[in-house]
């Protein structure tokens, strides 16, 4: 059984149709990227998975269980996370409470405990700090702890919503163009902390991203999608020689852009 | 939340402290035993510290809903009069209906029933929050203003409960056989009510639903994302907000011993409440108590002023009464435009300063 299953996802506003017959796979362990040109659905997909679009037809399930009939908070609790393609941090709070928000939905206890700050909340606190800490290490966002989110760096707060991402603990992560204005240093950063998240943390990623070379060194499996549509699914090496791919992005059979 | 020079964290816990410091410690006990001291000492304007007292907590638990969670209120002063006529109904006739280990853990009526007024309020509160699931902004303030003219209108007509326009009088709260029914007295009781408020809200602030709030305030779209459960949070925020509210009406209640429903807690009192929060910071706890300490005392030395400056010019004491009003609508103004981000900012720049005094890096 597949982590994740879209099936014959099928989108449309008012007629017109951003995703049609959209099926893919992710196995667990994985990193899959979702690519294709400007407007082709992937950041439609991303939010049909995570509950902001409702699609018209098809199934999205986790573990073989659908969670389209689930808000999108509890499809948090039930592993799924993601960042955005334009920052959308919590940009009054520091970096900490950000990451520890990240946390919400494996914090059990309520307000009264909360107001009175005593016993369990206090117990709680402490222990999601100590993993909020893990993640702050690993993304090296130390420097940061304490500091307002909105007014760092651009390259730091994409770090900062990945860390969010990664602090509610995800199976999977989505990650909607994490490489969107870096330059190469950060580029190059990034693309290592999703390699460590997938190998060290175990986590699956979607990956949707711009920057081929990026995509074609880090992914198991590629899916292109094009106008809405799946154009082809498989191994960065395959999706490459694919003549379709190759129209799509250069409306020609130039094969040199693709290859680098 | 940054720390002093040479001063380390060695877990979680000591970070956490409200107090980090002997120093802060130090002053913050000074303060108070200089407040406990003053009505043995002065005779003047207790009153007027009753009601700061007051309106911290009510400007405090409009901050938890407005500044934190971005749910703008334009009925708060509303929801303070029902704290009020529901705590005052607990006290006189619903008091049979509180279970009797109630009056023998809290020494009689008086403290089950403002809890119980807060109760109420919440209730009335969340009942009210209902829309903010769809309206936001400056949609969700017509829909708060809307349940702001409702409850008046309750107010009013409601005779039975609330007395209508001529009004009630309230009896003096008594805790233990203890009768609060002097101003000094009312003093210590409101200030106990507002710390364990500002303690509370503290808490509250600084742990997951406060966060959650604040997430809901920043990012809608991502707090949702990250799992909070956005619709279950807003109300939350409004329960909690209106709950406060509700005890600071109910202390008003009884601070000023009589009722009566307009102008008491009219849109006035809700716009005020509101100045309080953005004066002080919205978002802070401190804050808000600031901004409720500023703008109770404004007036007071406004009008000390325009007494001074009779004494050696008794016929501008009228003009300068009179553009009164003015003069506190100027200085708010000013306030807005050189200081937008309010007084707890100011104060942390001011600590900010010191603390590397007198170098500059």
């Amino acid at each position: 059984m597949s982590l994740l299953d879209v099936t014959g996802i099928t989108l449309t506003f008012r007629g017109l149709a951003a995703l049609m017959n959209v099926s893919f796979t992710i196995e667990e362990g994985e990193i899959l990227s979702l690519i294709g040109p400007n407007g082709a659905g992937k950041t439609s997909m991303l939010n049909c998975i995570s509950g902001r679009y409702h699609p018209d037809e098809g199934d999205i399930a986790i573990d073989g269980k659908s969670i389209l009939s689930m808000k999108a908070h509890r499809r948090t609790e039930m592993g799924l996370s993601r960042t955005f393609q334009n920052i959308a941090l919590f940009k009054g709070m520091s970096v900490l409470d950000n990451l520890m928000v990240g946390r919400h939905s494996q914090m059990k206890y309520g307000l009264l405990a909360s107001m009175l700050y005593w016993g369990k909340a206090r117990r709680h606190e402490d222990m999601h700090r100590r993993r909020v800490e893990d993640v702050i290490d690993f993304l090296g966002l130390s420097p940061y702890r304490h500091q307002v989110a909105g007014r760092l760096p651009y390259g730091v707060q994409k770090r900062v919503e990945l860390g969010r991402a990664l602090a509610a603990e995800p199976r999977l992560i989505l990650l909607d163009e994490p490489m969107a204005g870096m330059n190469l240093e950060e580029t190059e950063d990034m693309a290592r902390y999703i390699l460590d998240i997938n190998e060290e943390w175990g986590v699956t990623v979607l990956l949707v991203e711009h920057d081929m070379g990026v995509v074609m060194d880090i992914s198991d499996k590629v899916v292109v999608l094009d106008f809405g549509s799946v154009l082809a699914t498989g191994a960065p090496e395959e999706v490459q020689q694919d003549k379709d791919v190759i129209a799509a992005y250069l409306g020609g059979e130039d094969e040199t852009f693709l290859g680098r | 939340m940054q720390n002093k020079c040479g001063q380390f964290f060695t877990s979680y816990r000591q970070e956490n402290r409200l107090f980090k410091t002997w120093f802060e410690r130090f002053w913050l006990l000074v303060l108070f035993v200089g407040l406990i001291l003053y009505p043995l000492c002065f005779d003047s304007y207790v009153l007027q510290l009753c009601m700061i007292n007051i309106a911290i907590i009510a400007a405090v638990s409009l901050n938890v809903l407005t500044g934190a969670c971005g749910q703008i209120s334009l009925g708060q002063g509303a929801f303070v009069g029902v704290g009020a006529y529901a705590g005052v109904w607990f006290v006189q006739s619903g008091a049979a209906m509180l279970p009797e280990w109630m009056f023998v853990v809290f020494g009689g009526p008086f403290i089950p029933a403002i809890l119980c007024g807060g109760l109420v309020t919440a209730l009335v509160g969340m009942f009210f929050g209902i829309p903010s699931l769809r309206l936001k902004g400056i949609y969700l303030a017509i829909a708060t203003l809307a349940a702001q003219f409702i409850l008046e209108y309750v107010f009013l007509h409601w005779k039975s409960v609330t007395g209508g326009h001529s009004g009630m009088a309230v009896p003096a709260p008594e805790i233990f056989g203890y009768t609060f029914d002097t101003y000094p007295r009312m003093f210590y009781l409101t200030l106990a009510c507002a710390v364990l408020m500002v303690y509370l809200a503290t808490n509250l602030m600084r742990s997951k639903p406060g966060r959650a709030f604040v997430s809901i305030r920043d990012h809608h779209l991502s707090a949702e994302i990250v799992g909070v459960n956005l619709f279950w949070y807003k109300l939350q925020a409004f329960a909690v907000s209106a709950f406060m509210a509700g005890v600071a009406g109910g202390l008003w209640a009884h601070t000023a011993r009589y009722l009566t429903p307009s102008p008491t807690f009219g849109i006035g009192l809700s716009i005020s409440y509101l100045a309080m929060i953005i004066i002080g910071g919205l978002g802070s706890v401190l804050g808000a108590v600031y901004g409720a300490i500023f703008i109770s005392v404004l007036p007071i030395c406004l009008d000390l002023l325009a007494e001074l400056v009779g004494g050696f010019f008794p016929e501008l004491a009228t003009p300068i009464k009179a553009t009164k009003g003015g003069v506190f609508g100027l200085v708010l103004m000013l306030f807005l435009i050189f200081e937008p981000e309010g007084l707890a900012h100011r104060w942390r720049l001011i600590k900010a300063y010191w603390k590397l005094y007198p170098f500059a890096h």
